[in-house]
């Protein structure tokens, strides 16, 4: 009797074991901060790394998931497209609160609410990946942003403010487009699950003109979370201003999650338009490879210059997803990759090599860094190889499989562009190359000298080696992750 | 009962006061305001589109979005008393220590 009225569908929560554990952590660790009278930043950082791992345990046992395609009514997608998303995230995650901890430790600053608000940040990041509605998708899109502004704002430079409120405010710009998107998709279809709005636009059954509003507000929304051009006005303040190893963080994990909701928002809810939305992903890849490019040889900085640097990136991602088939999936996931380590890698050494705080991050004050430390330098340099595309760097195998994808899905339009912008930007990564060995130097900026920072910038580095020499590692994986059903 | 074309055109005026109120106000706090109007008339959109399914989706949806928009507005007012601390003023115009 009582059965009867209680009830309900069936709750599989496997497929959002990941984060239910990253919740749980993040709110440990938040009261952790909170209650203990003598706070250990070292405990605080241990519990997190332990979430994260935890997580990560979850996410590859969903690698093999039998149950359900989609679980809690349709809102959550189990498939391995997913689990790779959320593995580089966490991985992204847990080297940054290695940095972020030793940055803070460093400046003497004590920031308990730094620990969890990056797991909060990782919870909506890894959310969004499996989100398979679109009522899912833009809360964990709010979540993670929400959770990055105040992440921007945590210093007491006044750099880190100005960049959070200008985050916020066009941040939550776009998500007033994102959420229009979805209302006319809503309008459109009748539903907001991506699979069924897929059948119905498939089926013709849907509002092609509410559909197609609907495509570019969406791209609008995501084009300001992945920084494509013309929407990349924020990033180079926000990436400025925000604390260096919050810009780590942020460039490398943001970009992979926004472009994974973005690579299955387009691939499977609005696949039947591809003819539609392929033209404007195109001229967004062309305009942001472009742009990006261009401008940031422009820059003195060298935050401002790899903030450039991210949003010429985000084009060449823009260049796989505009492929549209599981070759171009694949390549977009790979560049993520391989982008992700790089970014947060040559952030982790700008964090170590500006002294303390944010004082020397001007390009000057990177002449003659093989003097005062050989391995940043060599570190730098390997980082700056493969945002360049220079083999033996995964960044070189990246480009290769995006421009490779575009040229088979007939687009070979877009990757000459994509070449000659690469030949552009390996101008300025080689700029700074030249300052740090064949110079004096100008300043007398010690580099930080402790080993944990370095191990964990290290481990990007290795793989930045290890993924341009052996592709094949993780090539095969990403194959099988790049299967978008609905 | 109204037409659900009058609704959608409402909501559209709406939320392109809201887009002009943020591209043209300089003040922070009104720049906050006209976010919440463009997320209001999404609201609006959502409840009609709703209506004229027979859906509950939209309905449901709106909720979230009224709960994420009073979290936005939480942060997004906690930002802009940080700045005015540091700066004494909330015009984003004078905000303007990062550029190119």
């Amino acid at each position: 009797m009582l059965g009867q009225f209680l009830s309900h569908p069936p709750v599989e929560l496997g497929p959002i074991g990941p984060e239910l554990v990253l919740a749980g952590a993040g709110v440990l660790v938040l009261l952790g901060g909170a209650l203990v009278r003598r706070r250990q930043p070292r405990a605080l950082l241990l519990a997190s790394l332990a979430g994260l791992t935890g997580a990560a345990v979850v996410s590859v046992s969903l690698w093999r998931w039998r149950g359900h395609a989609t679980v809690l009514g349709g809102m959550v997608q189990a498939d391995r497209f997913a689990v790779v998303a959320r593995l580089i995230l966490l991985g992204v995650a847990a080297l940054a609160l290695v940095l972020g901890h030793h940055y803070f430790e460093r400046l003497g600053e004590e920031r308990p609410e730094f620990y969890p608000l990056v797991l909060f940040t990782t919870l909506g990041m890894t959310l969004i990946t499996a989100a398979a509605d679109l009522i899912l998708v833009f809360l964990a899109l709010e979540i993670l942003s929400l959770s990055l502004y105040v992440l921007t704002a945590l210093s007491r430079r006044l750099a880190a403010v100005e960049g959070s409120m200008k985050y916020f405010l066009l941040g939550a710009f776009s998500s007033a487009f994102f959420l229009y998107g979805v209302a006319m998709a809503y309008g459109a279809t009748g539903s907001t699950h991506l699979s069924t709005i897929a059948r119905s636009l498939a089926g013709q059954t849907g509002n092609q003109a509410l559909a197609l509003a609907a495509v570019a507000l969406l791209v609008i929304g995501f084009g300001f979370k992945v920084a494509a051009v013309p929407f990349h006005m924020w990033t180079p303040d926000v990436y400025q201003g925000a604390p260096t190893a919050v810009t780590a963080y942020m460039s490398a994990a943001t970009k992979v999650a926004a472009f994974a909701a973005f690579l299955r928002v387009l691939m499977t809810s609005f696949q039947p338009l591809t003819w539609d939305w392929t033209p404007i992903v195109w001229g967004l890849a062309v305009a942001t490879m472009i742009v990006g490019s261009v401008l940031a040889i422009a820059q003195t900085d060298i935050k401002r210059m790899l903030a450039y640097s991210s949003i010429a990136h985000a084009g060449f991602v823009l260049v796989g997803v505009s492929a549209a088939t599981q070759e171009g999936i694949q390549s977009a996931l790979f560049y993520l990759l391989a982008y992700a380590a790089t970014i947060l890698g040559a952030f982790g050494v700008v964090m170590l090599a500006s002294g303390r705080g944010e004082e020397h991050t001007s390009l000057g004050s990177y002449a003659g860094l093989c003097r005062r430390s050989p391995l940043l330098a060599g570190l730098m340099s390997l980082f700056l190889l493969s945002m360049a595309g220079i083999p033996p760097t995964a960044g070189f195998i990246a480009k290769v499989n995006v421009f490779r994808a575009a040229v088979d899905a007939g687009h070979w339009g877009v990757a000459l562009v994509g070449v000659l912008a690469s030949v552009v930007a390996a101008f300025f990564y080689i700029r700074v190359m030249v300052l740090m060995y064949m110079q004096e130097p100008l300043e007398d900026v010690e580099p930080d000298p402790s080993i944990v920072p370095r191990l964990a910038v290290a481990v990007p580095a290795l793989l930045t080696l290890l993924f341009g020499v052996f592709p094949g590692l993780v090539l095969g994986l990403l194959e099988r992750a790049s299967v978008l059903r609905w | 009962m109204i037409r659900l074309p009058l609704v959608l055109f409402f909501s559209a005026v709406l939320f392109s006061a809201g887009v002009y109120g943020v591209l043209a106000r300089r003040n922070a706090v009104l720049v906050l305001m006209s976010i919440e109007l463009m997320l209001n008339a999404v609201n609006v959109n959502l409840i009609a589109f709703s209506q004229a399914l027979h859906d509950l989706t939209g309905q449901a949806f709106a909720l979230f979005v009224i709960a994420v928009a009073a979290a936005e507005v939480g942060i997004g007012l906690a930002i802009v008393i940080l700045i005015y601390r540091n700066r004494e003023t909330i015009n984003i115009d004078e905000v303007n220590l990062l550029k190119w």
